[in-house]
């Protein structure tokens, strides 16, 4: 007999924040077909930004709701919603960053063709040329919507489906800087080949999840290992793998060793991307899996995930201390920060939850704005991204040193700057959840972090001038407007953090 | 009056002049010290009129005042001072000027003329001074745990860009080491302040006020751990032996006008971290390592003046003074009695008062000498009595000489220290005799003997720099002869600090000098 099989009621109104950026990005694509080239650039960032503002209105619309929708594949509820509404801001200040066009003389710092062999002639002939090209916007919104589904995703097949999304963009953007060439391809060859490993373990691991379960639901998943069953080997594989693919895309050891690569080499303005957002889309899936999925068998995964936090601190703080590019300092500053949140995530409570959504916040803001000062420091080849050449900056442009030297401070965890309200809080969660000895190693580790963050400012501020140093370019209103609310909320969140912190302890409850 | 909020109007109003400071046109870098020395002053009026508001008797904490901050973890803005913290309160409202007006040729670039010295200005100078004056006051009145922890990490900045902007051919070094030992310190007491709340949340609803964490129960294993959190993090500002070897660094690289604060303030937040937070909160732990600490800051008193002795740079002689001096606080503090917790406090302040002048002196002669080093000085006394007049007056404060402030404080530690532990007070005894010896051979070869042609046209000092160092000079000769007001105040608070650790004066021997005695 023929099994009628409904049509899956579709939760449009719950799931408008994401439909919003894909229907953004499909515009934007259209946009590429019929505009003329003069205009293109115009109206995708009038794109962009309508796509995310709106974006930004529907969470707040949707906000309160605590429901799964879409056939249990997708969860709406507060963390997801705040992850991304976050996302949404975040996502605006990068694609402000893309805008960019008057710090290189060519006019913008995405090359205008990719496929162009670097060293070849025509590579030499694009390198004068003013030509740009729009697709990124589509790329980057695309990218953005896959990572605001990441976080939400109560479906595992549709979280991988997510992460294809938002990584494939990303893949490709990590190759379109329009100096060094090269080393933008290396980057995104790179992203790509690491990317594709870690995107199969993660499918593998859901494989074997489902033959654990027969669902690849996280609830269904958590009812599962309530009750007896034997096959603790298939769970105990299939979430290793599973959470191989996550840690890859969080950048945690042992899987950081693409940051560095990728982060120097991509163009500036699509590392803010991959430091700001793609961390906190990441984070977001790992919590839920985590907190909704395998919450009963933490004492399975607990100590594993310890280790892994120790590896992450350690290993990004002592290897940031012998680094000579800025990018590749904040490439492994951004690994060590991942071990401090896996802190919060390690603590399996309320407040790590909280903690760990309050701490992504404040860095995301805080990285986007540092990559963006990166972008202005520049030479003749280019941003001057070689730790010597940032030498005695401050006295040529006290502002700005002023500015990176606070957002190296934030990033430390000094006081009265969100860096160190979003440690305090994840490191409370680990306490509370038992987690002293992790705190410990956290906070010996931030001592080592202060090492390199501190060394940049002695760099600008205690040292001479180089005769032929890198000059600073002065921003449009695009990036100055960035760095400018990055720094704004990194100083609020560490003067008056209440009202983020009462959202997150509000928000701090999966729907299972 | 006594309503009034004093202590965040003292925290507000030098934060109000950096930022105007700040604002100024740089080609006025007259306007903007006049606008910070005024800020200063008017900082020491309100303090003059708080202590004057100040009852000794009355409450522990007094101009309290609370209300929630971060909510979330249970932090709260509040402020309250005991005598302790009122008489460093007052030390940093009277040290602040006296710096500034020292240091009014210090930050101008002419020396050397580097091309683009633009954002190390004097005015950057001036408002980083008025900024560590906040927050020097904030540390010493916060009454919240997180609140005085915020202070004391970010107390850290301020001091860092005056010393790697303004100090030293070895300014990025000295100025990276001291951050990074301070923040490594610090880092460990963020620890222990957050295994605090968490064990205060085990016993009530989670805080951080002080008042509240004092009555908290806790497991001696427990106390110790949190105990060694707060008191590595103390020993290292302090510093004391052997957490010190920051200091003669920053000291001698620092500019002079830093070094005053950063030897005469910022370091007795170690100190005073010992009798508000270390000593009250965990009792039993205090009980249990003081003996070891008492060691440790004998050992301390010793090394110091020994190294001392042996400094061929000024500003780096007088850093080694100051760890041998911190031991003698360091005695006091631990010594649990009344007379050396007084003595302690005394001991603080009057420290603040002779290193500061000793600092100021040997500014000045570094200033006009172009030397860091004693032996290029000699027979300075000759051209410029009044300079080494000033030298003679501050060096022998800081060795004890009685008539002047220190030797009270130094007699209060040892005899309080003596009634408990008399080897102790007996070793640190000797450091007194070493403390003349490296005075007086520093003076000597200094001030006296044949002037070196060099030094032939050496202007004494000018009304300025007597203006900056006089307040000092006197504050020492009146404290010297009659300590009778800042005991007053100090002792109640002492004697609190000694009921929450559970220490009673041993019985008195014969030699029972009553605090009002001198």
């Amino acid at each position: 007999m023929p099994e009628i099989i409904p049509a899956p009621s579709i939760a449009y109104g719950a799931l408008s924040p994401i439909l919003i950026v894909f229907a953004a990005a499909v515009v934007g694509v259209l946009v590429e077909a019929f505009v003329p080239a003069s205009r293109r650039r115009v109206v995708q960032i009038a794109v962009c930004a309508a796509g995310l503002l709106g974006s930004l209105v529907a969470v707040a619309v949707v906000w309160g709701t605590h429901e799964l929708v879409a056939v249990q594949a997708v969860a709406v509820d507060d963390p997801a919603l705040l992850v991304q509404g976050l996302l949404a801001v975040l996502g605006l200040a990068s694609i402000a960053l893309l805008a960019e066009r008057s710090l290189d003389a060519s006019g913008g710092t995405i090359v205008s063709r990719a496929v162009v062999l670097p060293g070849s002639r025509e590579d030499v002939a694009l390198a004068e040329s003013t030509a740009i090209q729009t697709e990124v916007y589509p790329l980057a919104l695309f990218s953005l919507g896959g990572m605001m589904l990441f976080p939400a995703c109560n479906n595992l097949l549709l979280m991988f489906v997510a992460l294809e999304v938002l990584s494939l963009p990303l893949y490709l953007m990590a190759g379109l800087a329009r100096r060094r060439r090269l080393l933008s391809q290396e980057a995104a060859v790179k992203y790509f080949l690491l990317g594709a490993f870690a995107s199969a373990f993660f499918l593998y691991g859901v494989a074997l999840l489902y033959g654990y379960a027969g669902s690849v639901d996280l609830n269904v998943l958590y009812e599962a290992t309530g009750s007896a069953r034997s096959n603790e080997l298939l769970l105990n594989l299939g979430l290793a793998m599973l959470i191989v693919g996550l840690l890859f895309k969080i950048g945690a050891a042992p899987f950081q060793a693409w940051t560095p690569d990728v982060y120097q080499g991509s163009p500036t303005a699509v590392t803010a991307l991959m430091a700001g957002c793609t961390k906190v889309a990441a984070f977001g899936a790992l919590l839920r899996v985590l907190y909704v999925g395998f919450g009963r068998t933490q004492w399975d995964w607990r100590p594993v995930m310890w280790g892994v936090a120790i590896l992450t601190m350690v290993l990004g703080a002592v290897l940031a201390v012998t680094q000579t590019d800025v990018k590749r300092m904040l490439a492994y500053s951004s690994i060590a920060h991942t071990g401090f949140l896996l802190v919060g995530v390690i603590a399996i409570n309320k407040n790590g939850l909280s903690g760990t959504l309050f701490y992504l916040c404040a860095y995301g803001f805080t990285t986007i704005a540092s990559f963006a000062v990166v972008t202005l420091v520049r030479d003749a080849s280019g941003e001057a991204t070689h730790l010597a050449q940032w030498a005695g900056l401050g006295r040529r442009s006290p502002v700005l040193a002023a500015v990176f030297s606070f957002l190296m401070f934030a990033l430390a965890g000094i006081p009265l700057t969100s860096g160190f309200t979003a440690k305090f809080a994840v490191f409370r969660a680990g306490i509370e959840g038992g987690a002293t000895a992790l705190v410990v190693v956290g906070l010996l580790a931030s001592a080592i972090t202060v090492f390199f963050y501190a060394r940049v400012v002695v760099m600008m501020f205690f040292s001479e001038p180089l005769s032929d140093g890198p000059t600073v370019a002065v921003p449009s209103a695009f990036t100055a407007a960035t760095i400018a609310i990055g720094v704004a909320v990194t100083l609020v969140l560490g003067v008056v953090p209440q009202p983020l912190l009462d959202l997150t302890d509000q928000a701090a409850l999966f729907v299972r | 009056m006594s309503d009034f909020p004093f202590l965040t109007v003292l925290g507000i109003v030098p934060l109000v002049g950096a930022l105007v400071v700040s604002l100024l046109p740089t080609a006025r870098p007259l306007l903007a010290k006049q606008v910070a020395l005024a800020t200063s002053l008017a900082v020491l009026v309100l303090t003059i009129l708080m202590c004057s508001a100040f009852v000794p008797k009355g409450q522990r904490f007094q101009f309290v005042q609370a209300h929630d901050w971060i909510k979330s973890f249970g932090v709260q803005y509040a402020v309250g001072v005991d005598g302790i913290a009122l008489v460093l309160i007052a030390l940093v409202a009277v040290l602040v000027p006296v710096v500034l007006l020292a240091s009014w040729g210090e930050a101008d670039p002419a020396d050397p003329p580097a091309p683009d010295r633009r954002f190390a200005s004097p005015k950057t100078f001036f408002a980083l001074i008025l900024i560590l004056e906040t927050m020097m006051i904030g540390v010493f009145a916060a009454t919240d745990i997180f609140l005085f922890y915020v202070f004391f990490e970010a107390m850290l900045i301020p001091m860092y860009f005056l010393i790697g902007q303004f100090g030293g051919p070895k300014r990025s070094y000295a100025a990276v080491k001291f951050l990074l030992y301070s923040l490594f310190g610090g880092l460990l007491m963020l620890a222990a302040v957050i295994g605090l709340y968490v064990v205060s949340t085990h016993q009530g609803p989670g805080t951080f006020a002080f008042a509240k964490l004092v009555d908290l129960n806790i497991s001696e294993p427990v106390q110790i751990w949190l105990f060694l959190g707060f008191f590595i993090a103390f020993a290292i500002k302090a510093p004391l032996f052997p957490f010190h070897t920051w200091l003669p660094d920053a000291g001698a690289e620092a500019p002079v006008g830093g070094a005053v604060l950063l030897v005469g303030v910022l370091d007795k937040v170690g100190t005073f971290g010992f009798l508000r937070y270390c000593l009250p909160l965990f009792p039993a732990a205090a009980r249990d390592l003081a003996p070891y600490i008492i060691a440790l800051s004998v050992i301390g008193i010793l090394y110091g003046a020994l190294l001392a002795m042996g400094q061929k740079d000024l500003k780096r002689f007088v850093s080694y003074t100051s760890v041998a001096h911190f031991g003698f606080i360091g005695l006091g503090c631990f010594a649990f009695t009344s007379q050396a917790g007084t003595g302690a406090v005394l001991y603080m302040v009057n420290h603040g008062l002779s290193t500061g002048a000793l600092f100021l002196v040997v500014g000045f002669l570094i200033s006009r000498g172009k030397s860091r080093l004693t032996a290029d000085y000699s027979g300075i006394g000759k051209v410029a009595p009044v300079l080494s007049g000033t030298f003679l007056i501050a060096g022998l404060s800081s060795l004890a000489l009685p008539g002047l402030s220190t030797f009270v404080s130094e007699f209060l530690v040892l005899v309080g220290t003596f009634t408990r532990y008399p080897t102790a007070a007996v070793l640190a005894t000797i450091g007194i005799i070493l403390a003349a010896l490296y005075i007086l051979i520093t003076y000597q070869k200094t001030m006296q003997g044949p002037l070196s042609a060099a030094h032939s046209a050496m202007k004494d000092l000018q009304l300025r720099e007597v203006l900056a160092v006089a307040p000092l000079l006197a504050l020492m000769v009146f404290l010297g002869v009659y300590p009778k007001p800042l005991t007053d105040v100090i002792t109640p608070a002492v004697n609190f600090t000694m009921h929450d650790v559970g220490a009673k004066d041993p019985a008195p021997t014969q030699a029972n000098l009553s605090t009002e005695g001198r």
